[in-house]
């Protein structure tokens, strides 16, 4: 191993400015929330939503440079900028959907939305983490302010449940995480990306015996994040205890960092050793997807469905993981399509529930929704379409695009498995059409005011998104098509310019 | 010749469709939906009248980049193959908002119109897509307006019958996806070229063991829309629930989508394995022939029985399909859209029924003659036209596909011959139980006659049966040219086939009679 060498170059803070303003806004929303009454913090949503709105301006203006910063540990390419403004970007449409909802059922205001920047800061990181390590700091940082949001209801017995599953099983997993990344740097001596798989690609690392192990902690770990089965059990229950507007940050946030940080492991660093992985993420993808939409069709509950419909997802993209690079911008652009259907769909639950009783919301509660809100009624099922995966919606594109990378290389049985299983879960996500078009009644059940305008305008956006990129898809498709080379192409470099 | 008149007409209902939703009155809404339905009706008869008929080739090509980075492109264009199939969908939708809006549907109709017309896109977008992902898209659009047609509007189970129906097709196309996927992955290597254009897609080289899967595939995918037995079992379901406009549509225009994608797709993109599974296609058929009819003659319920009618006339068009002769062929694409005409006109002719009496029941009726002369005379012409009597419509499309059948293979035809026995039998006697003898139910006493609406609705399907019935040839000889390029390449692989012997089992199957059909028919297509 090199000794350590630092000179002023290695510590340039444009690539982490977006990050630096996100948490620098989530300290401000943290101390402007001392003169603010619990039950009037809509200000403090709008600023964070001002300060993310920066954040990705800023973001934007970076994006095409290409580097390291803090030696070596922030990678700084298009995969980074691609995760940060979507990352951001749901970040913002998660405030926006909370704004009132918070106040209403007299949550701590401050808290609540600098945890969700703090959260967010974490995903970031992962999404531009260069070593092992800071995917390990962004996933605590992302992680640990989720486990307090998920309990941020604090009367509701059902969000405590949530929140102390959430950690203790959040908990457990980055134990696994941790030794995995330990032991990977036992058998490589290095924890770069880049360097990672010029290692295992030169056969210059110690043995298999600690590679090996490393790598299947690693797979465990991120596999309860992503609550691929069988490390999903804690999902529903988490995800109908939590607030609703956590949950859907939970279900797109949480899993777009999650993936950032699996496809920066597993396909770049880990890459090299494919033939070691490739079969066991298979069989884990197949069994999510299947576990996921088996369950899913039993549920009752709409936030337990989406919950189970969100393991299914990540069974999808397993899929694409399994297959390898080839695949990697597919995965990219799924993430995108899954994430504004999902954040719209758990916008509709929000706008449906009762006021201080999470997970209410059943499916029958939407029981004639079509009549009294048709709006609403439409965009909904504008989602639950493109969850399906029906042309010409974002879904379709996505499962489209991911199950023919996978077919490329050579996985006819995953995709065979995966379009069946698109066709079981077109029961469920039907059943809430059929409830909101094909059957009356429902009011009592649940409270249908008017979407209050945030929300309103949080589900409006979500349902422009899935159609704009489903029937265009080309530039989304080009710019997570590049995001992907342009991560494995400087990482490439580092490891070149390294080993000189 | 205007050359984005294709996107105009499928993109046209869309735009009625949104704008249905602006529209405040019911009233305003039927009349502004049927009058909007007469635009792209009248934008397909002018494309009908510049139609080249003695060009095989697509015409009116349109053909843009959409998604580049997968080779997928907005190509559509028309051929004497989707020329009568589109022109059969604009007019059906026309008549089924025409029907609905005078009292059929009293709900929700803004979004009964919406769903129509979206309806009408998909439908036209399917036929239209030369882009074998554009195909796909519009293929899978159709299906949710008919979901919610289905479930929405529909009687009884309705929504069980909705979700069996998006159930089984989806089953089907997600499997079509695949293997268009692998289509397309193979036609790289081959030609590395990244496309989804039909076309160059024909000329991709597959193993045996490829071939048959790709092609089982596809044929899942079109033998459940067709549906062929023993895949048929959502159809009773969505026809009998579904309103009557959904019903025709469904009958009319959507189950042909089945049926064309055979000849479009499955068959000349897999002309050897097609060749291959042609013996069990038609046993399948004839099957469907005779389970349709003898399960259509004991239904009590009208509906249903057109519905599994429905059933054994697609039996007719796959064996015709199946024979790959000229003869096969052109019979079965005549039949598609006579069974469009026919069977859209019964299900019209039944909701009339169910609009007055609420039951579909054949005990319920009797004796209706004396009270309504002229639905009765109506629905007689209909009747005989959907049994195959000469002279009307259906009589055209039978004869020339037992004629196929027959060059093809001599046996087939005689159960084929059972099929429109049983087919008039099922017909008359239902005929004659509603019809004829005393009224035994006081309701029936007071019953009344079609209105001038419903008699406007019922004229042009008569004036097209007729039309039909006699001068086929206009029709037939459009159709030609593109059936004779599409199926070339199944002949000359046949040919091949039997001339080398390649495959003995597979060449006895083939009669000496068939060898006279292999000839390029140059001469009749120049005529």
């Amino acid at each position: 191993m090199n000794p350590i060498s630092l000179s002023a170059a290695d510590f340039s803070w444009l690539p982490i400015l977006p990050m630096a303003v996100v948490a620098i806004g989530a300290i401000v929303v943290l101390l402007a929330g001392v003169h603010v009454d619990d039950s009037d913090s809509d200000g403090l949503g709008w600023l964070a939503i001002a300060t993310l709105f920066l954040a990705l301006l800023l973001t934007f203006g970076i994006f095409g440079q290409t580097g390291f910063t803090f030696a070596g540990a922030i990678a700084m390419d298009s995969f980074t900028a691609y995760f940060d403004v979507v990352v951001l970007l749901a970040t913002m449409m998660t405030v926006l959907m909370s704004i009132d909802y918070a106040g209403r059922n007299r949550m701590p205001g401050a808290e609540y939305y600098s945890l969700i920047m703090f959260s967010a800061l974490g995903m970031m990181m992962m999404a531009g983490a260069g070593d092992l390590i800071v995917i390990f700091i962004g996933l605590e940082t992302m992680s640990i302010a989720v486990y307090v949001l998920a309990g941020m209801a604090r009367r509701d017995p059902k969000s405590n449940e949530a929140a102390i599953k959430y950690f203790l099983l959040g908990a457990f997993s980055t134990g696994f995480l941790l030794y995995g990344i330990a032991l990977i740097y036992g058998a490589t001596g290095t924890i770069k990306i880049g360097p990672l798989a010029a290692a295992i690609a030169s056969g210059s690392m110690n043995s298999n015996a600690l590679l090996l192990p490393g790598v299947g902690l690693l797979l465990i770990g991120f596999g309860f994040k992503v609550a691929a089965v069988p490390f999903h059990m804690w999902a529903p229950d988490v995800y109908e205890g939590a607030p609703t507007p956590v949950t859907a940050f939970m279900a797109v946030g949480v899993k777009l960092a999650a993936f950032a940080g699996l496809l920066r492991v597993f396909l770049i660093a880990l890459g090299p050793a494919a033939v070691h992985w490739s079969l066991v993420v298979a069989v884990i993808a197949a069994l999510t997807m299947t576990v996921g939409n088996l369950l899913a069709v039993v549920q009752s509950g709409i936030k337990r469905m989406l919950a189970y419909s969100a393991i299914a997802h990540a069974g999808y993209l397993l899929v694409g993981v399994a297959a390898g690079a080839g695949s990697g911008g597919a995965i990219l652009y799924y993430l995108l399509a899954y994430s504004v259907a999902n954040l719209g769909a758990f916008g509709v639950v929000l706008a449906i529930e009762r006021t201080g009783e999470i997970g209410s919301g059943k499916i029958s509660g939407l029981r004639g929704l079509s009549s009294r809100s048709p709006m609403l009624a439409a965009a909904m099922t504008v989602f639950m379409l493109s969850l399906t995966g029906v042309p010409p919606l974002a879904g379709f594109a996505g499962k489209f695009y991911l199950f023919n990378a996978a077919l490329n290389q050579g996985y006819t049985g995953l995709v065979i498995i995966g379009v069946l299983n698109s066709a079981v879960s077109a029961y469920y996500y039907f059943s809430v059409l059929v409830a909101m078009y094909m059957q009356e009644g429902g009011a009592e059940e649940s409270e249908v005011r008017r979407a209050r305008p945030a929300l309103a305008a949080a589900i409006g956006i979500a349902a422009l998104a899935t159609i704009a990129i489903g029937m265009f898809p080309q530039s989304y498709i080009a710019s997570a098509e590049n995001a992907f080379h342009s991560a494995a192409i400087t990482e490439t470099q580092r490891a070149v310019s390294l080993a000189q | 010749m205007s050359s984005n008149v294709l996107s105009v007409l499928i993109f046209l209902p869309l735009v009625g469709a949104g704008l249905m939703l602006m529209l405040r009155s019911e009233r305003a809404t039927w009349n502004a939906a049927f009058l909007f339905s007469l635009i792209p009706l009248a934008v397909s008869f002018w494309v009908y009248s510049q139609f080249n008929p003695s060009n095989g080739n697509y015409q009116f090509v349109e053909s843009h980049e959409w998604i580049p980075s997968m080779g997928i492109s907005y190509h559509i264009g028309l051929d004497g193959i989707s020329l009568f199939l589109v022109l059969l969908t604009t007019i059906l939708i026309s008549l089924a908002l025409l029907y609905s809006g005078g009292g059929d549907i009293t709900e929700r109709p803004r979004e009964f119109c919406f769903f129509m017309l979206m309806l009408e896109s998909g439908l036209l977008g399917a036929l239209l897509a030369v882009d074998v992902f554009l195909f796909y898209v519009f293929w899978e659009v159709m299906l949710i307006p008919m979901y919610f047609l289905i479930g929405i509007w529909g009687h009884g189970r309705k929504v069980y019958a909705a979700i069996k129906f998006v159930l089984f097709t989806m089953v089907g196309s997600l499997l079509m996806l695949v293997a268009i996927l692998y289509l397309v992955y193979s036609a790289r290597v081959h030609f590395d070229r990244l496309s989804f254009d039909l076309p160059l897609l024909y000329g991709v080289p597959f193993t045996r063991t490829e071939a048959r899967w790709l092609f089982a595939a596809f044929a899942l995918a079109f033998a459940i829309k067709v549906p062929m037995w023993p895949l048929h079992t959502w159809l009773p379901d969505a026809h009998t629930e579904a309103p009557t406009a959904g019903s025709v549509i469904l009958a009319g225009v959507m189950l042909k989508m089945g049926a064309y994608g055979f000849i479009r797709f499955a068959i000349p993109l897999f002309p050897e394995v097609a060749i291959e599974a042609a013996p069990l296609f038609m046993t399948l058929a004839i099957i469907g022939i005779i389970f349709g009819a003898l399960v259509a003659m004991i239904q009590p319920d009208l509906k249903r029985l057109v519905a599994y009618s429905s059933v054994s006339h697609l039996g007719f068009v796959m064996l015709g399909i199946f024979a790959f002769n000229p003869q096969g062929v052109e019979g079965a694409l005549y039949q598609m859209l006579n069974h469009g005409v026919s069977t859209g006109g019964l299900f019209l002719l039944v909701g009339m029924l169910y609009l007055r009496r609420h039951t579909r029941e054949i005990s319920e009726f009797g004796g209706l003659w004396h009270r309504v002369p002229v639905y009765a005379s109506i629905f007689m012409v209909v009747m005989l036209s959907s049994i195959g009597l000469p002279g009307l419509n259906g009589f055209v499309g039978e004869f020339l596909i037992m004629l196929g059948a027959f060059l093809k293979t001599g046996y087939w035809t005689a159960f084929a011959v059972a099929g429109v026995i049983l087919g008039a039998l099922y017909m008359l006697w239902a005929y004659e139980r509603v019809m004829f003898g005393p009224i035994t139910k006081a309701v029936n006493e007071t019953i009344r006659d079609l209105t001038p609406r419903e008699v406007a609705v019922m004229v042009p399907v008569i004036g097209l049966m007729i039309l039909m019935g006699f001068f086929p040839r206009t029709i037939l000889g459009t159709m030609e040219p593109s059936i004779d390029l599409t199926f070339q390449r199944v002949r000359t692989m046949q040919a091949r086939l039997e001339s080398h012997h390649s495959s003995p089992q597979l060449a006895a199957l083939l009669p000496a009679s068939q060898r006279v059909e292999m000839e390029p028919r140059t001469g009749a297509t120049a005529q």
